[in-house]
């Protein structure tokens, strides 16, 4: 599949070149080629088994790949000191974990990384940001609901004025109400601070409504990508299952 | 003691194996091996000891010395293979406490030179640190498995390895060092050390035996802190590689 025609009206964010990851003999992702485009949302979409956590993984650097290159804004990753790579593209994890204290001490732990401090008025400003009152700055953050504790990964994340926003299936424990106003965040912060956004999703509808640009993987090979009509119908027969709900 | 007390002694080996085949608790088979063990370590010790004193060299000090830490780190690294160097890592703990507390000791005159003071000492020190690194470790490997999340999150935003394994870092050293702070609150309370008890059974004047206990009590301590810290400290880095990774299990890469 020739994804490099597909990206070539964009300038790619993050782009993959021959990416490869093998674990004890076992292939997680395959020969991987194409590049995630600055400025759009772009659905990392396939089976569970897909590789897709372990592709995020690689862009924030918290894994490195067998073989291949990636490049970030034009970097190599490889070349870059795993500290700046992780501030410029941002993660916020599948159920991403709080640390133990309040909102704010949540919200502050990027600079305190960095020995600085946060001050309230920035903290005020991320949480409004994000749809969240000021008095939920003191409040324990264990014990705020699912959708506020990812809102409030998403703004610790933003903490970092990371340019690129990655996120693993941020929704997919959230009730319909919550999973809107983090949809509606993800929007916002899009258009507003123009971040690129790669978010893999297992739910088919909410790619289609957030993303402008889409991957399809499938046992860890990249199978499709190209516009968000992709997702509408394909040729390929892999793809045209998953699309179906054959396999999820 | 007579032969004959050493033997009515034997009493209370008889006990426990009674109060096992009575309440079938099948100890009865580890409590013969561990009595038949610590009367042959013990005697063959007694032995080598009286060897060792009379001979009065350096030479055989320095090899009861590093036969005690070599027990001492086989004992202990069955607790830490998950930690890449282990072996050598509680060596260099082992061998820093040793050449710091006999410093402090024969350096300011403290303690005499003598074999009977350095490798009674070392076996105390040594054995307590090697109590603390299995503690260490055991809490050190669990804490840092039930919170990689946590890690991972604090390397996700750009923090250093040390920063992400942080606490659980200091959570293991202190629930290793709490029960050494605990057991030293009601020292001379509710137990009598068996170094203190011993000496004054041998017939030593109690208050001296209680300055020598102190002199102990305040060893164990640095021995707690030093143990954990330096352990800690030696085995975090090969938790991660140089790219600021935590090192996977194989298992975990099924997404």
């Amino acid at each position: 599949m020739d994804s490099e025609q597909n990206t070539s009206l964009y300038e790619p964010a993050i782009h993959f070149q021959n990416v490869s990851f093998e674990i004890a003999g076992n292939k997680i992702l395959e020969n991987i080629t194409g590049s995630f485009p600055t400025g759009q949302i772009t659905v990392l979409v396939g089976p569970s088994g897909a590789g897709k956590t372990t592709l995020l993984k690689m862009c924030n650097g918290l894994l490195s790949p067998t073989s291949g290159d990636i490049t970030v804004q034009g970097r190599a990753i490889h070349d870059m000191s795993p500290i700046d790579l992780r501030r410029k593209a941002g993660m916020v994890l599948q159920n991403s974990p709080m640390i133990a204290g309040s909102v704010y001490d949540n919200l502050a732990l990027p600079l305190r990384l960095q020995d600085k401090k946060l001050s309230k008025e920035k903290a005020l400003d991320i949480l409004d940001q994000v749809g969240l009152e000021a008095e939920y700055l003191e409040r324990d953050s264990q014990n705020l609901s699912g959708g506020q504790q990812q809102k409030v990964s998403i703004a610790r994340t933003l903490l970092n004025e990371s340019k690129i926003l990655l996120m693993d299936e941020i929704t997919s424990s959230l009730d319909p109400s919550s999973l809107n106003e983090v949809e509606d965040l993800i929007r916002y912060l899009h258009e507003e601070q123009e971040i690129t956004v790669v978010w893999i999703t297992h739910n088919l509808e909410q790619a289609k409504r957030m993303g402008q640009y889409a991957w399809i993987m499938v046992d860890g090979k990249l199978v499709d990508a190209g516009e968000i009509s992709v997702l509408d119908h394909s040729d390929i027969p892999p793809v045209n299952r998953f699309l179906k709900g054959e396999f999820t | 003691m007579s032969t004959t007390a050493l033997f009515l002694t034997l009493i209370f080996v008889l006990i426990p194996l009674a109060l096992s085949k009575t309440l079938g608790l099948q100890l009865e088979k580890d409590t013969i091996i561990a009595t038949i063990r610590s009367t042959v370590q013990l005697v063959a010790v007694g032995f080598v000891l009286k060897f060792v004193f009379d001979s009065e060299s350096y030479v055989f000090i320095f090899l009861m010395v590093a036969l005690m830490i070599g027990a001492a780190v086989q004992n202990a690294r069955k607790k830490g293979t998950q930690i890449k160097g282990i072996t050598w890592k509680l060596i260099v703990t082992f061998v820093l406490l040793e050449v710091l507390t006999q410093g402090i000791l024969l350096g300011f005159k403290i303690v005499p030179a003598t074999a009977q003071y350095i490798i009674s000492i070392t076996g105390m020190v040594v054995g307590n640190s090697m109590v603390l690194a299995i503690l260490f470790l055991n809490r050190f490997v669990s804490e840092v498995e039930t919170h990689r999340s946590e890690s991972e999150l604090i390397l996700s935003l750009g923090g250093t390895p040390k920063q992400a394994i942080h606490r659980q870092l200091i959570r293991s050293i202190q629930a290793s060092m709490i029960p050494t702070i605990e057991s030293q609150k009601t020292i001379g309370l509710v137990q009598l050390p068996g170094m203190m008890s011993g000496q004054i059974i041998a017939g030593a004047d109690p208050l001296e035996a209680v300055q020598f206990q102190i002199l102990i009590v305040f060893l164990l301590l640095t021995t707690a802190a030093l143990t954990s810290a330096c352990l800690g400290l030696l085995s975090y880095p090969s938790l991660f590689n140089e790219r600021m990774q935590m090192i996977k299990q194989e298992n975990e890469h099924s997404k």
